[in-house]
């Protein structure tokens, strides 16, 4: 929300000499963030300027540049140029000759981004330049840099009578200073000027008139434009309209200008002027916080119908689109077009083309309504469609406001447009009273902390508006009666505790988020101000620390960053073409994923599921940013594919149902956390030492091997072939039981190819949860034995074809329980082998736990090893 | 060798005579002396204290001596190799710690020599922010919960009374799960772990939920559509917003240091009321630059939103309001990081340049 400083000076009373800056302070210490203080930083001169000539030149860059002659008034053309006028170089194209546009001359200064820029005369495209022509986002009037500001445009309709040389600052409302804060979706009312001078009472006790006061409403009367209200349908009980103001105002003449006062004060709250009906509906709106819309009488046929959509409707919305209605959608309809009537427009959304205000209109009717926030937020959702209007019925508006914003409008039209207001007045009214709320005044207190009293909760709740009622002080006023009773709220956490007085609360009709006892503590605590609340370490009852599962991988990423790998994150969307690059067969699990209705990019909707799909990317960035030796790792979670049945979604407030509940677990897909490895380059870097040794896929195999150590997981190596790894280059790592916990080896060299990475690339992906699970549990110690080692070196030949980790199994197996360990310290292929044949060479060390072994022993214990080796691998020994 | 011969006058041993004697271990002393090295001194050592040696020859002469000469002259020609030995011993030390430094000396290597053969990989800046600001919640004596990316809608938002129809809903910018009625979107906050956990654990409660989130903003410096968050999420009997402050600045102080300043500002979420947001003295202009760009002049950095839990969503997992009140925060890693090392665009946090994460060690 844009607030023009003088604006909310005619609502609020401000310091003399107040800045912008202070303003945003004194608002952001009851909720409204500054976003940005506009104007008064445009130092003059600041003219008009008559383009006499405009000669396009095209420069040796591409650009084509306008040579243009200005005048800026006799003495001004004088000192900057010669009695004719100025010489300009302009690079926009949205002018011509005859135009009266703005120019800062020099001595001037503009705002920029990066601080303030003075204006000097300088030598540019061969001329020289006596100042610039402006833009709109070049004197902090907005986004616009499209073109320069032509200044018939940019007042609109105002008949501004401008000549050449007149000091444009107040024109353009430079003069005067916009704050611009965010208004949060509670608080709909500070939408409005009115509401925002209402918060700056509140901060610093300056004394507010409401605008709403000053408007003398005239009496509801009968026989005035007809009005029905006719909400067959209402959502979850409550009326789509429950209050319905419209006024007729004829005569109004329709080339009568907006005033330049209200042209400015609209365009500094970020409305353009349009036409005098429009411009005032805005002004009113932007005032008040009321949305109105005005009607070209000459095209209604009465009555005024509010209901919901029949099936097959559309409407022409303004904006030139044609929308197909849906049966929730909430109908501003009239008599027209046949039995069903003809759609207005789409009730605090927008209105149809076919009743615009238009050029020619002179008499309006107009509306000032009160919508249900809800029905306005689905049809603005469902059609897309945010406006001015539904940005405030969302967030609710204040439904005492109508009649006052009709009856503004209805003055405004008939001062400034010479129209004549029909004496007529229809305000159709089925409101019910708003809530009350049971408080318990020690209530905020035990919510924030800070002891406020019985009196200073009852005096913040009045100064925000709220009626309090004291039984213990006998009562405060009360509004009168005249409106049907809501049951009241039950008191909640309130109940019963604390030493404060039982009251009951009604809040002021311009506050419905103001719902139930934390709501009004909010409140207490705001104005109160949160600077007073002070800082306590509440004291915990003491955790269990980190989970196992959280230390692991701690400890993962630890023991990756110590043996040279780097951590990174990458974004987790892929797209289909990325399972194709990594060689994932038809029908693989892994191209079964979970797809994103609005991805960030139609290349990636789907969610990875696996790492080893977007971690080769950053791999590839390094390489391409001249990074030659590049180990990296991820640890995070990848998502399987949903489970078929959809997740319910039962609403706020309540705790569903066990079933439900469920459900709802059980619809959210699986998300295991891996950690993948990726590495291209040297792993040892060459240097003074020598030559570097290039990663090869046992490298990859280490890593995972070495997080599975660090857990103490015994795990089996075994041969296999999988995308996106080399087919004879990959191994499996898996449990004793089978379970697998990943592979590890060099990547295909197609998916390196397909990915952009160096050639031998190597790659591992591990499933964190398996290797979570298996280190679950308390290793149990074996005493270390004392007793001397015996070692015995045997080398076997075998096919090639036999894997290290079968031979070693057999080994193993074969040694019993006297063997400590079993060292491969040589392989050999060569002259003295045949051509298919290896030889392995181990060491293997005994130990007994008791005792000294003998040698006869330790030769058994070898032989019966190398007897098993022969029977499952058919070994020799050399 | 000639037998002990009782006539014989010791006078006429030459050997043994006082003056030889001297003259002997004289040039020893001399001999030992001029030895420069360890060699040096075992030729000097052979020469004037081996067996072949004037001294030793001399000592064989004593036998010779009538039995009244005999212990005198033993007694002088003792006295001398005891002198020559000790003058060995004494220089052999020497050249040995000479010896021994000189070795030392040669032996030495340039160890400015780069070492990083392999040199060490880095964790990235932002896993390590957030783990050390779960290590401040666990040394507050909370615990650490976690929860899923891919999250039921009914978690994200309904459990925390965001309403279908609120504003608030539609401003989250939520990724969504095909198809649309999955009830399946990309969390847009660690916040429905608060639900999660209260459900399955109940209270009292204390946990913090460090995680990554996602909504649909396109990446640029300031803004990434994956984040992470560390929520915070405390219910128990008596909890104030005192107690939402305190905690909060606890973590400021250990993140950023002491003497930061803090601010509790008036904010509006759906599942705490009331509401603020913290924000943090501009580490850059420390709120003394009105032209500062890092907080645009403010003086003020939002870290994060906080509040009392809305008693919506303690109903909404079975707390009963009338008995617990509790308060949650939900701190951005991303933006901790930028405040803590003073990085200004945060597409280097995603890029996954080695470059960027070695600058950190294991500082963060």
């Amino acid at each position: 929300m844009r607030v023009p400083v003088d604006w909310l000076g005619d609502y609020v009373e401000l310091p003399a000499g107040v800045t912008g800056a202070r303003i945003a302070a004194d608002l952001v210490r009851v909720g409204l963030e500054e976003e940005g203080l506009h104007g008064g930083d445009v130092t003059g001169p600041l003219v008009a300027g008559r383009v006499l000539e405009a000669t396009p030149e095209s420069q040796k860059n591409g650009k084509t540049i306008n040579w243009c002659h200005v005048d800026v008034g006799p003495r001004l053309n004088a000192a900057h140029g010669s009695e004719a006028g100025i010489g300009i170089v302009c690079g926009a194209h949205n002018f011509a000759a005859g135009d009266l546009v703005a120019v800062i001359l020099p001595g001037g200064v503009l705002p920029t981004p990066h601080g303030p820029m003075p204006i000097s005369a300088r030598k540019t495209y061969g001329h020289r330049s006596a100042g610039m022509i402006c833009s709109a986002r070049e004197l902090g009037l907005g986004d616009d840099h499209e073109g320069i500001i032509v200044l018939d445009e940019h007042l609109g309709s105002v008949d501004h009578g401008l000549r050449p040389g007149d000091d444009l600052i107040p024109v353009l409302g430079l003069d005067r200073e916009v704050v611009e804060v965010n208004v949060t979706p509670d608080r709909g009312y500070c939408f409005s000027v009115r509401g925002i001078a209402r918060e700056y009472s509140h901060s610093t006790g300056a004394a507010f008139h409401d605008p709403a006061a000053a408007v003398k409403v005239a009496d509801a009367t009968t026989g005035g434009f007809a009005v029905e209200l006719a909400d067959d349908a209402p959502l979850r009980g409550t009326p789509g309209c429950d209050r319905f103001v419209a006024r007729v105002v004829r005569g109004i003449d329709p080339a009568a200008p907006t005033p330049a006062w209200m042209a400015t004060r609209l365009r500094e709250a970020g409305m353009r002027p349009i036409s005098l009906a429009v411009d005032v509906s805005n002004y009113v709106m932007l005032g008040l916080g009321q949305p109105t819309h005005a009607y070209d009488l000459a095209t209604l046929t009465g009555p005024i119908v509010v209901r919901r959509a029949r099936p097959g409707e559309r409407l022409t919305t303004l904006d030139d689109v044609t929308r197909a209605l849906h049966p929730e959608d909430l109908l501003i309809t009239d008599g027209g077009a046949g039995e069903q009537g003809r759609v207005l427009g789409i009730a605090g959304v927008m209105g149809g083309a076919s009743s615009e205000v238009s050029a020619a209109t002179t008499d309006v009717l107009i509306e000032a309504a009160h919508f249900d926030p809800r029905t306005v937020a689905r049809s603005s959702r469902r059609h897309r469609l945010s406006t001015e209007a539904s940005k405030r019925f969302e967030r609710g508006v204040d439904p005492a406001l109508p009649a006052v914003a009709a009856q503004l409008m209805v003055d405004l039209l008939v001062e400034l447009g010479g129209g004549t207001a029909d004496p007529e007045s229809t305000d159709t009214d089925i409101r019910t009273e708003g809530p009350t709320i049971a408080l318990d005044t020690s209530l905020p207190g035990r919510y924030i902390g800070v002891d406020y009293s019985h009196e200073r909760v009852v005096e913040v709740l009045e100064l925000i508006g709220c009626e309090v009622e004291d039984p213990a002080s006998g009562g405060s006023g009360r509004r009168p009666g005249l409106l049907r009773r809501a049951p009241e709220r039950p008191g909640r956490l309130e109940d019963g505790a604390g030493t404060g007085h039982a009251v009951t609360v009604r809040p002021p009709s311009w506050r419905p988020d103001l719902q139930d006892g934390p709501d009004l503590v909010e409140e207490v605590a705001r104005i109160d101000g949160y600077d007073a609340i002070p800082s306590i370490v509440p004291a915990a009852p003491g955790g269990r620390g980190l989970t196992h599962g959280q230390r692991v991988r701690r400890r993962v990423a630890d023991v990756l960053a110590g043996q040279g790998l780097h951590e990174v994150l990458t974004y987790p969307f892929v797209g289909p073409d990325r399972f194709t690059e990594l060689g994932l067969p038809a029908g693989d699990e892994r191209r079964y994923a979970v797809r994103l209705a609005n991805p960030l990019s139609d290349e990636a909707p789907l969610m990875r599921t696996q790492l080893l799909q977007t971690l080769p990317e950053a791999l590839r960035r390094n390489i391409a940013r001249g990074q030659r030796d590049v180990a990296l790792y991820e640890l995070g979670t990848i998502t399987r594919p949903t489970r078929g049945a959809a997740a319910p979604v039962p609403g706020v407030g309540a705790l569903p149902a066990p079933q439900t509940l469920a459900a709802i677990r059980e619809a959210v897909p699986e998300q295991p956390w891996h950690v993948a490895m990726v590495a291209a380059g040297q792993v040892e870097h060459a240097g003074w030492w020598g030559p570097g040794h290039a990663v090869q896929a046992g490298d990859a195999v280490a890593w995972a091997q070495s997080l599975c150590d660090l857990l103490a997981v015994p795990v089996t190596r075994t041969m296999t072939e999988r995308a996106p790894w080399h087919p004879g280059r990959c191994v499996q790592l898996a449990l004793p039981d089978g379970d697998v916990v990943g592979w590890a080896g060099e990547l295909h060299p197609k998916v390196v190819q397909a990915l952009g990475l160096p050639e031998r690339s190597v790659a591992a992906e591990l499933d964190l949860e398996v290797l979570i699970r298996a280190s679950d549990r308390r290793v149990l110690a074996t005493p270390i034995s004392t007793h001397p080692a015996a070692t015995s070196d045997v080398a076997l030949v075998v096919s090639r074809s036999v894997r290290f980790a079968d031979l070693e199994a057999s080994l193993r197996a074969g040694a019993g329980q006297l063997l400590e360990s079993i060292l491969l310290f040589d392989v050999y292929h060569g002259d003295q082998l045949a051509e298919d044949e290896q030889s392995l060479a181990f060491r293997m060390t005994f130990r007994a736990p008791d005792r000294t072994l003998r040698t006869e022993e330790v030769n058994a214990a070898r032989d019966a090893a190398v007897a098993r080796a022969r029977a499952d691998h058919g070994a020799v020994q050399r | 060798m000639s037998g002990p011969n009782s006539d014989y006058d010791p006078v006429e041993v030459a050997a043994l005579d006082p003056e030889v004697v001297e003259s002997n271990v004289q040039a020893a002393l001399a001999a030992i002396a001029a030895a420069t090295t360890l060699e040096e001194l075992k030729a000097a050592r052979i020469a004037h204290a081996g067996d072949r040696s004037p001294l030793a020859l001399a000592n064989r002469e004593i036998g010779a001596l009538p039995p009244s000469a005999r212990a005198e002259a033993g007694k002088r020609a003792g006295q001398a190799r005891g002198r020559v030995s000790a003058a060995l011993a004494e220089r052999q030390a020497v050249l040995e710690a000479e010896r021994d430094e000189r070795i030392l000396r040669e032996e030495a290597l340039d160890l400015t020599l780069p070492p990083g053969r392999r040199p060490l990989g880095h964790r990235h800046p932002l896993t390590v922010t957030a783990e050390r600001m779960a290590d401040v919640m666990v040394g507050m004596g909370w615990e650490i919960a976690e929860g899923p990316e891919v999250e039921a809608e009914w978690f994200n938002f309904d459990a925390l009374n965001f309403d279908l129809d609120h504003p608030a809903r539609q401003m989250q910018d939520t990724f969504f799960v095909e198809p649309a009625d999955a009830g399946l979107v990309l969390r847009t906050h660690t916040s429905p772990v608060q639900a999660r956990a209260l459900l399955e654990r109940g209270a009292p409660l204390y946990v913090a939920v460090p995680g990554k989130t996602f909504r649909t903003d396109e990446l640029d410096a300031t803004h990434t559509p994956v984040f992470h968050q560390v929520e915070g999420l405390a219910v128990d009997e008596g909890l104030t917003m005192a107690h939402l402050k305190g905690t909060l600045d606890r973590l400021a102080e250990e993140l950023f240091g002491k003497g930061l300043t803090t601010r509790l500002r008036p904010a509006f979420f759906p599942f705490t009321e009331p509401s603020a947001e913290m924000d943090l003295v501009c580490f850059v202009c420390r709120g003394e630059d009105p032209g500062c760009r890092t907080c645009g002049g403010t003086g003020w950095i939002e870290w994060g939103g906080c509040g009392m839990v809305n008693q919506n969503v303690l109903r909404a997992c079975g707390i009963d309001p009338a008995r617990y009140q509790g308060f949650a925060f939900g701190m951005g890693v991303e933006r901790s990081l930028m405040f803590r090392n003073g990085i200004a665009d945060m597409r280097e946090m995603i890029e996954g340049d080695v470059r960027f994460n070695s600058q950190f060690g294991r500082e963060i």
